[in-house]
């Protein structure tokens, strides 16, 4: 099957730092990929390289037949493509839950604000909170803000996910609530990458592991290859500091 | 014995303390004595209701007033509407607007005519007529800057059926507030994202504008506005003084409000880009729904303050010839009836200008609480 994103060569540089070295990746349609490795290995750069929150310097990005470069109009049709949910939520703090929801549609998408409303509502309703829907994110607690986060990004109708850390900046009560509604997701055909440090999610969800450090893809493979038998002694390595504590 | 309880913690709190509060205390009283003293037996205050056309209008014809009292009653119909949407309840708020308006009503007792009187009822009838109407109408939030725009210049236009070099007084400073305020905030706005566009020639002359202007004392742009402007304008093209005293006080006003938007822009964590850009924005949509909102409404006291700085500035109208309410005072006291009446004319413009300025402060901090609900 043709692939969603295919990355191949892909650089990138902060300054002098090298955080991405030769990244090639395809992702097939309704894929669910999840990314781990240490911290400062490149794994949310990767992703954000993919609706180009980060700009590479090296190597292509396609995603969706669309080819990523300087062109806005290109960036911008990506973008409206792929949704993407932030460890710190990131909600529009001077908007109800709604209204952040109903946004990007009504203005990106020009659908009729009814319309919208229909449809955010259902969506709300799907992940628990269409009782929250006219509260302002900060009258939420976290897993509810991330929950809302989610409805934002698929209000637009989206091919692809993006999870960067979803989990990483909730209290531990609430990751279970956030991690079922992406379960969810994934059973619905979604396709996603998912940075976590969810091993458990991990395990239970994915469809292919891909373990990163330095910048480098390192190990690759389905999650029962990955987390009884890694190959690679730095995924070994990483592996045994996580998961036996 | 609470109270006394609260003294003894606060003011009577240790020798020092309890030395410290009789002594200032003991000043406080000698000086409020005297001034009450002066107040009440010596000063003559006659010379402010003789005189208070003339401090509130200036050199507008008489029998051209009732265009004031026109554009006055609009206002007060308009800030009837905005009180009733904003606070939105019947009891304590009503009550209080409805004592003050008693209050102004019967202090305006011997300072205006009859017939004024009459005027500054219907004013007053106005607000209290357009506020259950606000409380009805809650959708109708959204549109009152276009309605306080519109009615503004609604109001310019009824009061222009006389020529501009003959407004004067606090009308004249009002309309110079006012239009200052209209005109620097977008201005600013736009030096605001000037200086902090990517596209270097944009960022460059907005730095320099601001600099420059930041960089030079009101009263210098006021001059260069007198006495400039006739230097390269030819006669026939020539605005009239109040507007150049207006393009001034904005041309000024519009790089303090760019640096204090600036700093609300700067305040915005990227993370509200990312997310904006994430679900499709454009760059144009990004900041006129998600960054400038957060970033006007973490500045809104500073804004707030320039706006009340501005007002007190037109105090400056002075020096360029134009008839504001300080020129109006002086006009007043150089007439021999009321020679060396100096203190109860300049206390009474202190009063204005600081009923002006709480005034203000008072709607910075409502709008405040009403746009606070959501933030962080």
């Amino acid at each position: 099957m043709e692939p969603i994103i295919r990355m191949e060569n892909v650089n990138k540089w902060f300054g002098e730092l090298h955080v991405l070295k030769d990244i090639s990746l395809d992702v097939a349609p309704g894929e669910v990929l999840v990314i781990i490795g240490p911290s400062g290995s490149g794994k949310s750069t990767l992703i954000r390289t993919i609706n180009r929150l980060e700009p590479v310097q090296k190597g292509r990005i396609v995603v969706d037949g669309v080819e990523l470069n300087e062109d806005v109009r290109n960036i911008e049709a990506i973008r409206r493509e792929v949704g993407m949910v932030f460890q710190q939520f990131n909600l529009f703090p001077h908007m109800t839950i709604l209204e952040n929801v109903i946004l990007a549609p009504t203005r990106v998408r020009k659908i009729p604000r009814e319309q919208a409303i229909a449809k955010a509502m259902e969506l709300l309703e799907r992940v628990g909170i269409a009782d929250q829907a006219n509260k302002y994110p900060a009258q939420l607690s976290g897993g509810q803000q991330q929950r809302a986060a989610i409805v934002r990004a698929l209000a637009m109708e989206p091919k692809i996910m993006l999870f960067d850390e979803p989990t990483s900046a909730l209290d531990p009560e609430m990751v279970g609530e956030v991690l079922d509604v992406m379960r969810g997701l994934a059973r619905s055909g979604m396709t996603m990458l998912v940075v976590t440090h969810e091993m458990g999610f991990a395990r239970d969800v994915a469809d292919r592991v891909i373990f990163m450090d330095e910048g480098r893809i390192v190990e690759e493979g389905v999650p029962d290859e990955i987390f009884s038998h890694p190959q690679h002694e730095r995924t070994q390595a990483f592996l045994a500091r996580i998961l036996h504590h | 014995m609470r109270f006394v309880a609260w003294m003894r913690k606060n003011l009577f709190d240790g020798w020092w303390n309890t030395l410290l509060t009789l002594s200032v205390g003991g000043l406080l009283i000698a000086f409020l004595r005297s001034v009450s003293i002066w107040a009440f037996t010596e000063a003559r205050w006659y010379v402010i209701p003789n005189n208070f056309r003339l401090l509130m209008v200036g050199p507008y014809p008489p029998e051209e007033v009732w265009r004031l009292w026109v554009a006055l009653t609009i206002t007060t119909g308009l800030m009837g509407l905005s009180f009733g949407v904003f606070v939105r309840w019947w009891g304590p708020a009503l009550s209080r607007a409805l004592a003050l308006a008693l209050l102004i009503w019967v202090l305006a007792w011997p300072v205006v005519m009859p017939g004024t009187r009459l005027w500054l009822f219907l004013a007053l009838v106005t607000f209290f007529a357009a506020y259950p109407l606000g409380t009805r109408l809650a959708g109708l939030r959204k549109f009152l800057p276009v309605m306080w725009l519109l009615a503004f210049l609604l109001a310019l236009d009824v009061a222009s059926g006389v020529p501009m070099n003959r407004w004067g007084g606090f009308f004249l400073t009002m309309v110079v507030t006012v239009s200052t305020v209209v005109i620097a905030f977008p201005l600013g706005l736009i030096l605001a994202l000037g200086r902090t566009s990517k596209m270097p020639v944009i960022s460059l002359l907005s730095t320099l504008y601001i600099e420059l202007i930041r960089g030079v004392p009101l009263v210098t742009v006021l001059f260069l506005a007198w006495i400039m402007v006739p230097l390269f304008v030819p006669e026939n093209l020539r605005v009239p003084q109040m507007i150049r005293a207006i393009a001034g006080f904005a041309l000024f006003a519009a790089a303090y409000l760019a640096e204090y938007v600036r700093g609300g822009l700067q305040g915005v964590p990227k993370g509200q880009w990312e997310a904006a850009w994430a679900v499709g924005l454009s760059g144009y949509q990004t900041v006129t729904y998600i960054i400038l909102p957060q970033a006007i409404r973490s500045v809104i006291p500073a804004l707030i303050g320039q706006a009340i700085a501005i007002f007190k500035d037109t105090s400056l109208l002075v020096i360029i010839g134009l008839f504001d309410l300080l020129s109006m005072a002086q006009v007043a006291l150089s007439n021999p009836k009321y020679l060396g009446l100096e203190r109860e004319v300049y206390l009474f413009l202190m009063l204005v200008y600081f009923i002006g300025a709480a005034v203000l402060s008072y709607a910075s901090r409502r709008v405040e609480k009403a746009m606070g609900l959501g933030s962080r």
